[in-house]
């Protein structure tokens, strides 16, 4: 039957060309230069700067997530806070070491009584539009902190004690807090912004800090240059570099692959696992993260609002061996929500108050009622390798218990509205920072009615020891009140806390000047070439 | 004298073995494939563990096995989906015509216009990742080829005598279709499936890669590449095998395909 044949090749023909045409788009996302790997919405090759290195001065550098808002006065995400720091600045600014140093403020002074601050505002300090900063630009942009704009609800929630700021003349500002704190000074490196921008801000960004905003395109770039009108330019505090692209690589391989590609110059918080893949060629940074990665449990939700089950988890895992495997053991055991940075705070002997102990897991999980285990889902934002494979190990680990946990891997974006924003998750692997040096910053959010509360945690004795905390003057009993709800947080085992992880900062070998903050921050001003 | 049909004959043995491995895999890996051992971080290849271990510890040997027969089984799948919705829609298209068909085929070529894999992402994003939902997305991308394919094939046949006959002693229609039509289009249907499961293979592959196929805790050969990827000069070898796996595949299938195809050539 010829007939036949032919027809039956032709249509072969046809069908052959089906795979070429897969080809063609499975193709695009491996041969294409690392530029459109980097990308991440592989659509603009032109962002490859490398060309530029030499005359350009300029530096850029890959960053995990998106910067969903940029608002100073509202950035949810560290991620977004420590880009922002190179824009804007507080009438106090954090330094390396975790203190605050005078900013738009020249210099400050706490009353007696803890509840007066007076703040001289710095001569000379300019906005990015080449306006002076004045006494009422100060006052409006702390009276935006305190909610003037909104409902009422403090953009900072450290504002809430705030009962009265006025100016007492041109260059000086009286903040009067309602109950006395020593911990509100920390609250100030909230961004100072020209008066009546607030509708405007997170699309304008004009502030007073050494790097100057160009533009931002969603998903993919956020470009700031010099500001040439630095206040702290005299000092010799003004930026070495005169432009910084902060690119998007939702990937890390993708990072790996830009930095050797020379689309990246310099990468942050990238896992130390990956190290093998860059000490070579570049240099490498290694320090702490500066946040607590956890397990975190939504407390609202059964089986997890059971304290015998979350205790029963905590046996059933072994911290040191996640550290091992996620962070080639340099990540260093937490236990609560506290990290080492914070010295003051820090309760180390917190750190294994869970030792592995499957035999005991099972009987917690018994009297529970959960004698066999039970099936959970562990939400983790895919753009995170390292809580990716710290989610990994702990369900291995938890098999031991009966317990079957499900990996979903999500966007960071998802990450940040579903999980984080609307707590509609079972447990979730990622990191808390804070801004500042305070115990504040990394407890207060588990007061149960505290919006920031993601893990729905309610416990009356917590509530009751931060409120006493908060309100107190005296720092050593504050300490100590601090310490115990940490214990708290601890016994309850509100969630699984890990570690303080590890990570790498890899830079061009061309680049100097990179500073660790003991807080989640980037400072690009100190950075430039050789 | 016949010449010896290589491509018959690569071909068979490869997908033999390539079937054979990933049956060995459905009843016995040698290490539990999620299992993790720290003392075996980015181990080379060696005796213990032939295929080396992952940035876990974890036998690659033992998670290829795994990832293979993952990956077959939602090839597999998506073959069984797009091969019997296509068939269905093709036949009935091409036997009847008319109206329907021309709607049903220019719906056919809508979905064909965009790239599938671009199709299956959007369908990914709404749905969420997960085994089932990429064998439903890469299945529905699936069945217009299959369709046209058969649609075709019945187009050439319905007008025949035999099916006159048929018809005109009162044969159901369904009769026809499946009983006297379908056994004639089976030669060229067959190429087909080879065709098509390579491409299942290669979509399932790269969604999984991209990060929007498998989940992590039933991982893919093409999840083990995304894994693989970020320990490329670390730990080569964990980027080799998986990737071999999908390779000798695709390969053994298309030869055996090219092979089937030539000897219908050799043998009118």
């Amino acid at each position: 039957m010829p007939k036949f044949v032919k027809r039956a090749l032709l249509l072969l023909v046809a069908i052959a060309m089906l795979p070429v045409s897969l080809y063609g788009c499975t193709g695009d996302t491996e041969p294409t230069p690392p530029v459109v790997g980097v990308s991440d919405s592989g659509s603009d090759p032109t962002a490859a700067r490398s060309g530029e290195l030499p005359e350009g001065n300029s530096v850029t550098v890959g960053i995990a997530q998106d910067l969903s808002n940029l608002d100073p006065q509202l950035a949810a995400t560290a991620g977004i806070r420590e880009v922002l720091f190179n824009i804007f600045e507080g009438l106090v600014k954090a330094s390396p070491d975790g203190s605050v140093v005078p900013a738009v403020a020249s210099d400050y002074e706490l009353s007696q009584d803890g509840t007066t601050y007076t703040f001289t505002l710095r001569e000379g300090v300019t906005f990015h539009d080449g306006e002076p900063v004045t006494a009422e630009d100060v006052i409006y942009s702390l009276e935006r902190c305190a909610g003037s704009e909104n409902d009422g609800t403090p953009l900072v929630s450290a504002f809430s004690n705030v009962s009265k700021i006025e100016a007492t003349d041109d260059s000086h500002v009286v903040v009067t807090l309602a109950e006395p704190s020593l911990e509100f000074l920390y609250s100030m490196t909230a961004a100072i912004i020209p008066a009546g921008s607030g509708p405007s801000i997170a699309t304008q960004l004009v502030g007073t800090g050494p790097f100057k905003f160009v533009s931002y395109a969603p998903q993919d770039e956020l470009v700031m240059e010099k500001y040439d009108g630095y206040w702290g330019a005299a000092e010799g505090k003004g930026a070495k570099l005169d432009e910084v692209t902060f690119k998007i690589v939702a990937d890390v391989n993708a990072m790996v692959i830009g930095l050797k590609g020379d689309a990246l110059d310099m990468v942050i918080h990238l896992p130390n696992t990956l190290e093998g893949e860059v000490k070579d060629s570049f240099t490498v940074h290694q320090d702490t993260m500066k946040l607590v990665q956890a397990l975190y449990l939504n407390n609202a939700v059964a089986p997890f609002d059971d304290e015998l089950v979350r205790q029963a988890m905590y046996y059933a895992i072994d911290v040191d061996e996640i550290i091992d495997f996620a962070c080639g053991g340099a990540g260093v055991a937490t236990g609560t929500s506290m990290y080492p940075a914070r010295e003051k705070y820090f309760l180390p002997e917190l750190a294994h108050a869970y030792p592995q102990d499957v035999e005991k897991a099972k009987e917690l999980l018994a009297q529970a009622g959960y004698p066999d285990g039970f099936g959970m889902k562990i939400t983790v934002p895919s753009n995170y390798a390292q809580h990716v494979d710290t989610a990994q190990v702990i369900i291995e680990q938890l098999k031991a218990v009966g317990i079957a946990a499900e990996l979903d891997l999500v966007e960071w974006e998802s990450w940040v509205s579903d999980v984080y924003r609307g707590r509609d998750y079972e447990a979730t692997v990622c990191g808390i920072a804070a801004d500042d040096m305070t115990a504040r910053e990394m407890l207060v959010r588990y007061m149960s009615d505290n919006r920031k509360n993601f893990i729905a945690f309610s416990d009356e004795e917590y509530d009751q020891v931060m409120a006493q905390a908060l309100a107190c003057i005296d720092d050593e009993e504050q300490t100590a009140l601090y310490k115990r709800a940490q214990e708290i947080l601890n016994e309850r085992a509100a969630s699984l806390w890990i570690q303080d992880a590890c990570e790498l900062v890899v830079m061009d070998p061309a680049l100097e000047g990179f500073t660790f903050y003991s807080t989640y921050v980037l400072d690009m001003s100190t950075i430039g070439y050789r | 004298m016949r010449r010896k049909n290589w491509y018959l004959i690569v071909g068979a043995v490869l997908t033999a073995s390539m079937l054979a491995f990933t049956a060995v895999g459905f009843f016995w890996t040698p290490y539990e494939p999620s299992a993790m051992s720290a003392a075996d971080k980015y181990a080379k290849p060696c005796a213990a563990h032939l295929f080396g271990c992952d940035q876990l510890g974890r036998d690659i040997l033992s998670r290829t096995l795994e990832g293979a027969g993952a990956t077959l089984a939602i090839a597999l799948a998506v073959l069984a989906v797009g091969a019997l919705a296509g068939l269905a829609v093709g036949a009935l298209c091409g036997y009847h015509g008319g109206a329907a068909d021309a709607l049903v085929m220019r719906l056919c070529d809508a979905v064909a216009a965009f790239p599938s894999v671009l199709l299956a992402l959007v369908v990914l994003a709404v749905t969420g990742p997960g085994k089932y939902n990429v064998i439903a997305a890469l299945g529905v991308l699936f069945v217009p080829s299959f369709a046209r394919l058969v649609r075709g094939e019945f187009l050439k046949y319905r007008d025949r005598d035999f099916v006159r006959s048929a018809k005109l002693i009162g044969v159901s229609d369904l009769r026809i279709i499946f009983v006297h039509i379908l056994p004639n289009i089976w030669p060229v249907l067959l190429s087909g499936l080879t065709i098509g499961f390579n491409n299942a293979v290669l979509a399932e592959a790269s969604m999984s890669y991209l990060g929007i196929g498998v989940s992590a805790t039933e991982p893919s050969l093409g999840y083990l590449l995304k894994d693989a990827q970020g320990y490329l000069f670390t730990a080569p070898w964990y980027t080799a095998f998986p990737a071999a796996a999908i390779v000798l595949l695709i390969l053994g299938v298309s030869l055996l395909g090219e092979g089937v195809r030539e000897r219908m050539g050799v043998g009118t």
